[in-house]
């Protein structure tokens, strides 16, 4: 038993490897100049991936239905925008109050470069969970001690609350109000350059990939470990749970503040995809459109989040655009297709699977479960 | 003073209107212990209709017109989306709602285009009006005489009906309800038509007062609306209206201070505070933790 398991980690690790190789080679032989949805999607993906993750092992694995991740997000995408504008920008960015409150910027305290840039960007995104980490904490002390859809609304409102806050004027020279923060390091930084200015190898979306993977990884064996079987125990039934002598609060807060972590620096990331971190764009709208990435991959299969992001993301932003474009078939127009039609289409398409696919794409299974299953029958043979 | 009175106004007049839609969340909820995410959808459905039904039918055709189909989309998505999940998870019913409300804010969106839509005028309610010297719309006055009228007939419904009765008996107890001969679903079916009914006349009265519609306007309100519900004691007509006018009287009093960008803040912390300190809200009945 023990052997075949650590056999498929390798198997597990190796694909992984494979995958990401493949993102490498993928991004240095197609230009992404002709090929932006493409990468648009992958990144986004990769984003989106770690955040349905995250809200996973809250929602799926210890079954407290939490609506903040989007308030999260928020708080790690500031932090890091906050802690890595360069110097020089600031100025430029917080035109409105006058230069930033912050005078520092991370990858410049590591000597700037392409070290300083990678350890300048990590730190920050770690420092964004921790940001997220903590006011979950703060927030988890009142609201943990609800249950099922009333914290989900109680977790809806301090994800209002969070934004609100960051787009008060007087946090301004902070928080630069309701105005975008931008300028900060993106994905694109880690393309790697030659003295000339000319991309020699591209590493953008590998580095979304990557930091994504690492993530995941990490939330994968805290499921796998001894607390990831005290989360599940208290989904399955809260009261039996106790009676096996699982502290309910501290596992619960637990979850919630490992949980929030994850989408903090998920936060981080997307603002790097964005190339910008704005309050407005952390709506209730966002965490819904997570929340239905978890369903669609299957509520508690961390590889269904993953898949289901990717899906989600490439539907939306690439492979429906021909829906919201006006389209003529010998001279006739096509009814219907019009702008919005994407999002129509779209969002029935989920209701179909919220009501007669309930499971998702996996249901409770994982990726390496199916190949498993395979094997044996084909063993039968 | 003048100031004061504006304020106050305006504050009972979106109190009423709150009360309206937190009805539909409060009756819902108490009947399939389900937060009927789509509810302020529906109620900035209605709104659209209105916009597009006077465009083409005289006001005296399209307010009537607008209830019905008002009422008729809350029937359509009870029975599309939340029937067939009855035996389901409630979590999988709330995913349902939300996915319902995605829906309709999607549609609207490619209906309306993305632009915001101007709300008609309602001749009488449109008109302005002075209240101790404070300019107002004759809405800020009808509101709150309306909804009392509507409440008081729906107490009436609830206490002295047959369906009133199958209602409280399906709240108290789902399953004996239907086993005691109670056909659930047409007392489900009931709840939402009411609701959507409520959010609909709630909807001409709150549109009259903030003439633009985008797909948006109705979430907000909506989680106001349900905020107050909670606050209220949710189950509870009664404290549905009650919570509603607080809500509504602080977010006014806060929209007219320098704190106007933390409104939303306020309500939702008000939520967190009566969930924790009093989680049956003001005039809600201690329900027993069946375990």
């Amino acid at each position: 038993m023990k052997k075949t398991t650590t056999k498929s980690t390798w198997m597990l690790l190796l694909s992984v490897a494979a995958l990401l190789a493949l993102v490498v080679v993928l991004e240095n032989v197609l230009d992404p100049n002709k090929n932006i949805m493409v990468f648009t999607a992958l990144k986004k993906g990769a984003v989106y991936a770690l955040v349905a993750v995250s809200m996973n092992l809250l929602n799926g694995f210890t079954g407290l239905f939490s609506l903040g991740q989007a308030g999260f997000m928020l708080l790690g995408a500031y932090t890091y925008a906050i802690l890595t504008i360069p110097t020089a920008q600031r100025d430029a960015v917080y035109y409105l109050y006058n230069g930033s409150a912050v005078n520092f910027s991370l990858p410049e305290l590591f000597g700037g470069g392409a070290f300083g840039l990678v350890l300048g960007v990590l730190l920050a995104l770690v420092l964004g969970g921790c940001v997220a980490a903590a006011v979950a904490w703060l927030i988890g002390l009142p609201v943990l001690r609800l249950k099922s859809d009333y914290l989900a609304i109680a977790t809806l409102g301090f994800g209002e609350i969070i934004r609100a806050v960051f787009q008060w004027d007087k946090l301004g020279p902070v928080t630069n109000g309701a105005n975008a923060l931008k300028n900060f390091p993106t994905f694109s930084n880690f393309n790697i350059q030659n003295a000339g200015g000319e991309v020699v190898l591209r590493l953008s979306t590998f580095v979304a990939f990557l930091l994504a993977g690492i993530c995941v990884a990490v939330i994968v064996l805290l499921i796998n470990s001894t607390y990831g079987r005290a989360f599940k125990a208290i989904r399955d039934d809260e009261v039996a749970a106790e009676a096996m002598g699982i502290n309910l609060s501290k596992h619960k807060r637990l979850a919630f503040v490992i949980s929030s972590f994850f989408a903090g620096v998920g936060g981080g990331m997307f603002a790097m995809f964005a190339n910008q971190a704005q309050a407005k764009t952390f709506t209730t709208a966002m965490t819904y459109e997570i929340l239905l990435i978890v369903v669609i991959g299957g509520i508690g299969s961390v590889s269904g989040s993953c898949l289901a992001a990717f899906l989600y993301v490439a539907a939306s932003e690439w492979w429906l655009r021909f829906l919201d474009a006006e389209t003529f078939i010998g001279g006739v127009k096509v009814p219907l297709l019009r702008n919005g039609f994407r999002m129509v289409v779209f969002s029935v398409v989920i209701m179909i699977v919220v009501l007669f696919f309930r499971r998702g794409i996996m249901g409770d299974r994982e990726l390496p479960d199916l190949f498993r299953r395979r094997g044996k029958e084909g063993a039968a043979k | 003073m003048q100031y004061a009175i504006s304020i106050l106004l305006s504050g009972v007049s979106l109190g009423g209107q709150y009360a309206l839609i937190a009805i539909g969340y409060t009756m819902v909820y108490g009947i399939l212990r389900l937060i009927n995410f789509a509810h302020g959808d529906v109620f900035m459905v209605a709104g659209l209709m209105m916009v597009y039904l006077t465009a083409s039918v005289p006001l005296a055709v399209s307010v009537p017109l607008v209830l019905v189909l008002t009422v008729l989309l809350g029937f359509i998505i009870e029975r599309a989306a939340y029937k067939p999940l009855r035996e389901a998870p409630r979590m999988s019913v709330m995913i349902s709602a939300i996915g319902v409300s995605y829906l309709l804010q999607n549609l609207a969106t490619y209906i309306t285009g993305g632009l915001p839509q101007m709300y008609p005028e309602i001749p009488g309610i449109s008109a302005t009006v002075s209240i101790a010297g404070v300019p107002t719309k004759w809405v800020t006055v009808v509101t709150p005489v309306l909804v009392l009228a509507l409440v008081l007939a729906l107490t009436q419904l609830i206490h002295h009906t047959k369906v009133g009765m199958a209602m409280r008996a399906v709240a108290k107890d789902f399953e004996t309800a239907q086993l005691m001969g109670i056909r659930i679903n047409a007392v489900i079916s009931t709840t939402f038509v009411i609701g959507s009914f409520l959010a609909a006349v709630g909807s001409v009265l709150y549109f009259t007062n903030y003439q633009s519609i985008v797909p948006l306007s109705g979430s907000l309100p909506g989680l106001r609306a349900f905020v107050a519900a909670v606050f209220g004691g949710i189950g509870s007509i009664p404290g549905a209206v009650v919570g509603a006018f607080i809500i509504g009287l602080s977010e006014s009093v806060i929209k007219g201070s320098s704190w106007s960008i933390f409104s939303d803040a306020f309500t939702f912390a008000l939520l967190i505070i009566i969930l924790v300190v009093k989680p049956t809200g003001l005039f809600g009945e201690k329900v027993t933790d069946k375990v």
